[in-house]
């Protein structure tokens, strides 16, 4: 889901959107991430949806500009114009994996690398 | 002139902060990182007894549960908490793992109903409380979304924040790995089953609430 997509959208919105899909068995790559309380209202609403055939979700954002998960090898230059960047645009850099937890497994994040860990086949049979 | 204005704020500030009587103490993390083991070290040290149950099996804690009037002294400090663990926050949680609990298809959907819920009420009680303990397993890889979303709750409410390292009596426990993932916040490690290093948390404590 490219940042234009979405960053018009109300919370409400996106978070019917994210369930939306991750429900019809399908892993979301979302531009941008969500903000703190997006995320809490996301666990919040997978909660209030979990069944039988929906077990929640697996979610993990990454900033691939800056490998080292919060540890800042920028230069004060880079990192002022990433800040005017993403105050002016948005926070494009980043990106959002979500995935349903029949699906996904695990998703796996350590500072230089993602692994998106799948169940071998669909855990849950209707 | 701004020299006055700022030491009056400053005075007003600490007046108001002194005037709080009793601080909420909240208990959060992923499940099974041993919220209720330490907020049960707390309450032995200081009451004399515990405040919930404990279990392998995750979620057991499915409830917020609340400790009133719980005095913690440190030096000459004494200060007066209300201690508030909350279940464990998840992103999922899938019937099927209690089955592996020697639990029954009924109970093992229960459990999950009551966790759903469990989950819920932490998040929405993010805001009834004043400073905040997040406990981490740090046998487990600390880089996950629910303590990055957790965290990032807690800074956009400007709650003061401390991290506790748990089990870091097992062998795999890393806590510079923890550090490392929230090199913001003063991390220490404990072991809350064994009361490891209990001590310097009480301290820690005391020095974030100050």
């Amino acid at each position: 889901m490219p940042y234009r997509e979405h960053s018009n959208l109300t919370t409400d919105e996106k978070l019917k959107r994210i369930l939306r899909v991750t429900k019809q068995q399908k892993i979301l790559l979302m531009q941008g991430k969500l903000k703190p309380d997006e995320e809490a209202r996301l666990i919040e609403e997978t909660m209030g949806q979990i069944t039988k055939e929906f077990a929640g979700i697996s979610f993990c954002t990454i900033n691939p500009t800056n490998g080292n998960n919060g540890k800042n090898t920028e230069s004060f230059t880079t990192k002022l114009k990433n800040n005017i960047y993403n105050m002016t645009l948005g926070k494009r850099d980043f990106l959002t994996i979500i995935g349903p937890a029949t699906l996904v497994r695990e998703i796996r994040k350590n500072p230089t690398k993602i692994d998106l860990l799948l169940h071998q086949q669909s855990k849950r049979k209707k | 002139m701004i020299k006055k204005l700022k030491s009056f704020l400053n005075r007003f500030v600490n007046k108001l902060f002194r005037k709080k009587k009793t601080i909420k103490l909240g208990f959060y993390g992923p499940p099974n990182a041993g919220k209720t083991t330490l907020a049960n070290r707390i309450c032995l040290d200081w009451l004399g007894e515990e405040m919930g149950s404990v279990s392998k099996v995750p979620h057991e804690t499915r409830e917020i549960s609340v400790k009133e009037k719980v005095i913690i002294k440190s030096g000459d400090k004494e200060l007066d908490f209300n201690l508030i663990d909350t279940p464990g926050i998840a992103t999922k949680i899938d019937y099927e793992d209690f089955l592996r609990h020697k639990m029954s298809k009924t109970q093992a959907r229960k459990r999950a109903k009551e966790a759903t819920k469990g989950v819920i009420e932490s998040i929405r009680w993010l805001d009834n409380v004043d400073v905040v303990i997040v406990v981490l397993d740090a046998t487990e890889n600390p880089y996950s979304q629910v303590n990055i979303t957790i965290i990032g709750n807690l800074a956009a409410r400007d709650i003061p924040v401390m991290i506790v390292a748990n089990k870091i009596d097992l062998k795999r426990a890393n806590i510079k790995k923890i550090e490392a993932a929230f090199p913001q916040y003063p991390v220490i490690g404990v072991s809350a089953q064994k009361g490891k290093n209990i001590e310097n948390f009480y301290k820690e404590v005391f020095r974030l609430v100050n």
